[in-house]
Order: C-alpha cells, then structure tokens, then sequence
C-alpha cells in the first residue's frame, strides 16, 4: 500500500466540466485512476468521461464512495472547494488550481483543523502537479509515462521541475513509490515535513528526494525533522541559486524575503543536516543513484 | 502589488490609523500650494517612489518656507532615486507628498505580515522605530514583539494591549494604541495585503499616536476582488519588462546577464538559470511560460527576452508533460520564422514525443542549436555566446 493513493482510491474531481479538467479526468482514468464522480453545482445529472456529475460534494461521497478528490475549480471559488471536499469526508485532496489569495488558503488551514485528527483531511497544493503513485493511480496532471515504479519517494515544490527529476530517474532505470507535489505558493496544504513522516513509514520507500526551491521556511524545517526523525537517505536540490531577493520567481511562494530563504542558505542547513543535496538540476538524478548504491553496499 | 506611502496612509486612516495632515503634488509649484493649504511653518516633502530608504538618499527633506519646499522639490522631480532597496536602476520621482512636521516623541517599528511559519498574519512590533527591522533584530532582537492572529476570529484588543504594554507605552494611550493595530489588521485582511509597515509609528509630545510612514503590498491573486486597491499600481515605479510580461501573463524578472531562458514552469526556470551560471555564463532572465507553452506564448516570450538589448543567446527549456514536443517544436519554429532572430537559439526539448520534436526542429532549416539535456543546453548556449561574442568582435575588428 502506498501513501495517500492506491488502486483502489475512488476519485471525485471538482470542477470536472471545465476544459482542462475534462481532460485529465481522461487521462486518468486511462491510467487506471478510478475516477467515480464530478461535482459542479447547478450541473447534477450531467456526465463527463462516462462520470457522473454532482451538485454537492456530499452527493458524490454518499453515492459513490469517493475518498479522495481533485480541485479544478478556479482560484475566486477554489478555497471554498476544498472546505466542501473536507466538510463531505474526503480523506484526501489534491488542488490544482494556481492563483488561490494567501488569506483564502489561511482559512482553509482554519477550516480543516475543526475536524480530529483521525478524520481531518490531508491537503496538498494548492498550485502543484499532484501526486502519482507508479501503477497504482494518479491523482494530478503530470505525463504519467515518466515515472517508473520503484523505491524513490518524491516531494516537490515544482511541477515541471518534478517531472525532470522523474525522467532523469527513468534513464537509469529508477523507479518511484510515489511523487508528491506541495505546491508553489506561500500557504500550502501540506509541507515536506508532512510527507517527510508518511514517506519514512512507507515500506515501497527506500529513500526519499525533496525537490525545493527559494522563499519560505519549508525546508529548513524538513532538515531539522530529518535530523531527529528520518532514518532513510535523502537527497535534495534547490532551485534559484541565482534568483535575485526580494523578486517573485513565478510561484507566489518563490520569494527571498527573510534570512534563510535563499537557495545558498537552504543547501547549507540540508547539507548540515546529512542530507545529500544534489549541485545542479541535471545531476538530480545522478546523486540519487549514487546514495541508492552506497545504501545497497 | 505595491502601492506609495500617500496610498497606503489614506487607506490606513479610512481604518482608523491617525496620520499626519498631507497632500499630493505633481510640480514644486503645486508643492509650496499644497503647503500654504495644510498650514503650520514646517513640512516634510517626500519622493513617492516604492521602495524604503528614501529619508538616506534625500529623498525626504525637512522644509520651512514656500522657498525651501520649491526647491526641494526642483531636485526631486524627475529625478531617479537610487535606495538600498531599488537596485542601481533606480526608480523615478514623478510625486510628491508633503505633510505636516509633528513633534516626536517617540518611534515605534510595527508590521504585519503573511507568516509562512504559523501560516497566519503576524504582528510584528519594536520600541526601536526608524530603524530597519533585517537592522532591529540584529542589533536589539530582544525588543521585537511578535504575536500571531488566529484567523477564525481575528485580532483580540488583549493580544493588542499586550503588545502595547510590551512597548512600554503609557496607560492613558493603550486604547488609542489598541485601535491602531486593530485598524492595521482590518485593513490588511479586508484588502487581502501580503504586509503592512509603519516605520515609524510615532507618539508625539501631545499624546497622539500617528503614522509617519507607511507601506503596504497587496496579494496580486486576491487583487480580482478588490478593483479600487488594482487602480492604485503605478507602472511607473516597475521594470518596464516587467510590466509588459505581467500584461501578457508571462512571468518575467529581469536580470544582468546575457543568455535569455525560455522555459515552463517556474521550478524549472530557476534550475535553468542556476544551470547556465554552473556552464560559466550569467542568465538575462527569469521567464516561465506556464505549462501550456502554446505557439502564441512561445512567440510573445520570444518578443519579450529579445526586448533585453543586453541578451546575446537565447536557450529554450520546456519540458512538454501534457502537450507533446512535436506540438511546442511547431511552435519555436513559427515563432523563429515570424521574428527575426540574429543570435544563436539553443532548444532542449524533453518530455511526450521528444524524437519528432528534434525532428521537426532539424527539418526547419532554421540555425537551432538543439541540445537533449539541460547541461548540455546549458553548455552549448555558453559555448554559442561565446562564439559569437567573438566572432562579432571580430567583425568590428576588421571593418
């Protein structure tokens, strides 16, 4: 059983009618991803991809058993989508949706904590690729032909960045458990230190690679979980060695604003906390391979 | 987004935050009217550009006649005001504000903002006003108070008093210190800000508490919901590339090098940036596409990194997930044929359909340096600025 998703994980996609949406409710089901449900209110009874549409999601859980779900809803409506999603019982959600208000995302986080522990709804994204688990089910909209199955358990802030670590994987022949995207932005559902403690309990995860980039106190603080807490190797890279401070690289979230948030800064308290962090993007892969062999040997 | 002081201390005052008397000026004519009008005998006049560090580079002056304030402001307008904070660039002087000088008695630093930490507002406060805070908290980090907002309920006056009280501020002015911060926090989440800084927060020797300076930045993702706070930009205070990309829904930041990247997603670019830096060269940009990395887009990120007089090679990262090279590969060879383009073009397509991308790229007939790996990208767009660099020298040479 992997993390988060399995071949048996049935799939509601909110905002399915959306062009976008349609499609890669397609190319999941294609791979296997038992998508059973769509909801966009005022569309009940319509039918996407052989999937028929809700109005609510409490709807769609009750008469389909939906467990997990993915956000497409745009970014004015998406913050209330997922509190629907989590409100309804799913366990699960994956927002894909870039351009989510930071204070909108504050009050999901709010919303998600009125629920136990045992029933609250793990989050990740907004503003990511998803997450795919290598012949099981994919929940996102990444090429899934790239990933392999195998011991590599992925965390990422970066959707295509992601996707060159995975293929550079795929050239030497390595596989993934599963590749998690977080998000690009500054209010986040889940952090790395959050997939950090699912990926240490994975037995298919042998060793694990975080893909960060510059701003925010994320890393930094997945350097000192590992520290204490993370017995598997773990490798790492860092986007935006030569991103200037004080700029939005792209993601909302990408910004040098406070000290340790450059991408020097962030290599140093990896490296610090015995995490090998790989020099350039081309050699993600590479280092991987070769902490994989030193574990083997 | 940000906006000017004069923005935000109207903003801030229409929540309650009591601030100095002001008024805008266009010209050093209207400046010595416009000081007439507020009255008094001493004025402070102030270059309205984004960016703090003003009062270093003189770009605040105390003044104390029409005379002197026509003057001021004769060496202010139009002028580029260069601070810590705007880069060699500078940015341009093209208003003024010129307020009423008050009697300070005391400077208070206070800020809110989006902390990433608690992923809540945190207020964060100094009896050391006027100081930079990077500054305060290295020379008296114990004098910053910190409290964060529990966002189901919003700022508490106990957590305000406390922060009050921390700062050493007298009881008779807690409740006017009290309304300050809970202004500060309404205007910040009613306007969907990313910060909110007074520095300083002055008490003045007739026990008001007033705010002598101000900043404010707004979420560009909330700015849909808020149209009066969108009108506030001033395009003349950005990178003019910048604007031009954000128009076109690029994302864009410039910077010193000369090898232009091309690339989607954001992720990406940064390691296709640190990449060419690794190769030995400097990048001229940061540019994401976004993942669709359609024709249309390839074409206006095309016109766009060309804009940079300073690029002298041009290297193309997409990585095609969704849509297939062969699709995005069309699209670089439209964009070619439609710009005319005299530097060298280095290509690295990866992703669906890689081998008929490459394929499409060699039968354009089109000079494309074409590359299968970001290092070896990276490398050849090294290689091919260095080249040319010469060969272009050489050309001069020998005319």
């Amino acid at each position: 059983m992997s993390i988060l998703l399995d071949r048996d994980s049935r799939v509601v996609v909110q905002g399915i009618t959306g062009k976008m949406a349609r499609f890669h409710t397609r190319e999941m089901i294609d791979y296997g991803t038992r998508v059973v449900a769509g909801v966009v209110p005022g569309k009940r009874g319509d039918e996407v991809e052989g999937v028929p549409v809700f109005d609510t999601m409490k709807d769609a859980v009750e008469q389909s058993g939906a467990r997990a779900s993915l956000v497409f809803v745009p970014p004015p409506f998406a913050a209330d989508a997922i509190m629907e999603a989590a409100d309804a019982g799913i366990r699960y959600c994956v927002c894909i949706t870039d351009g989510i208000p930071a204070q909108d995302m504050i009050r999901v986080k709010r919303y998600m904590r009125r629920y136990p522990k045992e029933n609250r709804m793990v989050l990740t994204g907004p503003n990511c690729a998803g997450t795919i688990s290598p012949g099981k089910a994919m929940l996102g909209i990444m090429p899934a032909h790239i990933y392999e199955q195998g011991p590599v358990g992925i965390i990422g802030r970066s959707g295509t960045l992601g996707y060159e670590a995975a293929a550079q994987l795929k050239e030497l022949g390595i596989g993934v458990s599963t590749s998690i995207g977080i998000g690009g932005d500054p209010i986040n559902g889940s952090s790395f230190k959050d997939m950090l403690v699912r990926f240490e309990e994975d037995d298919e995860t042998e060793i694990i690679a975080m893909i960060g980039e510059i701003g925010g106190p994320q890393e930094a603080e997945a350097a000192e979980y590992i520290r204490e807490h993370v017995s598997k190797p773990v490798v790492a890279y860092v986007a935006g060695l030569t991103a200037p401070k004080g700029k939005t690289m792209g993601h909302a979230g990408a910004i040098i604003s406070a000290f340790g948030e450059s991408a020097s800064e962030k290599v140093e308290i990896l490296t610090a906390a015995g995490v090998s962090v790989a020099d350039h993007p081309a050699s993600i892969g590479s280092t991987i391979a070769r902490v994989m062999g030193k574990a083997a040997a | 987004m940000d906006i000017h002081e004069y923005q935000a201390k109207e903003i801030l005052s229409n929540f309650g935050v009591a601030v100095p008397p002001g008024a805008l000026a266009y010209s050093p004519e209207q400046a010595a009217y416009r000081a007439r009008e507020l009255g008094g005998s001493k004025w402070i006049v102030k270059a309205q550009v984004h960016a703090g560090g003003r009062g270093k580079v003189g770009g605040v002056k105390l003044c104390e006649s029409d005379d002197e304030i026509q003057e001021a402001c004769e060496g202010l307008f139009g002028r580029k005001l260069v601070t810590h904070q705007t880069g060699p660039e500078g940015k341009g002087i093209y208003r003024i504000y010129v307020e009423s000088a008050v009697p300070i008695e005391r400077e208070i630093y206070l800020g809110l903002v989006l902390d990433r930490t608690s992923q809540r507002v945190m207020i964060v406060a100094s009896s050391e006003g006027g100081m930079e805070i990077e500054d305060i908290s290295q020379k008296r980090p114990d004098s910053i108070v910190r409290s964060t907002v529990e966002p189901a309920v919003g700022l508490q006056d106990f957590q305000a008093r406390e922060i009050a009280f921390k700062l050493g501020i007298a009881p008779s002015m807690t409740a006017r210190m009290v309304g300050t911060l809970q202004g500060c926090y309404r205007a910040f989440t009613d306007l969907d800000a990313t910060m909110v800084e007074i520095n300083p927060l002055v008490i003045t020797g007739d026990d008001r508490i007033l705010a002598l300076d101000a900043k404010m930045s707004f979420d560009d993702n909330a700015l849909f919901r808020h149209p009066q706070v969108s009108e506030l930009r001033d395009k003349s205070q950005e990178d003019p590339r910048e604007s031009r990309a954000a128009d076109r829904g690029l994302s864009y930041v410039g910077l010193e090098g000369n090898i232009g990247c091309i690339v989607n997603g954001a992720g990406l670019a940064m390691a296709t940036m640190d990449t060419i830096k690794l190769a030995g060269g400097e990048p001229a940009n940061f540019l994401d596409i976004g993942g669709g990395a359609t024709p249309e887009r390839v074409a206006k990120a095309f016109r766009l990194v060309l804009s940079d007089d300073s690029v002298q090679a041009v290297l193309v990262n997409i990585f095609a997930g969704i849509n297939r090279c062969d699709w995005v590969a069309e699209g670089v060879v439209a964009a070619l044929k439609e710009i005319d383009i005299d530097i060298p073009v280095i290509v690295r397509l990866a992703g669906t359909n890689v081998e008929e991308g490459q394929k499409i790229l060699a039968r354009s007939g089109l000079p494309i340096i074409r590359a299968n790996n970001l290092m070896e990208a990276a490398e050849r767009a090294v290689e091919a600025w260095r080249n040319d660099g010469e060969q272009s020298s050489q050309a001069r040479s020998e005319k």
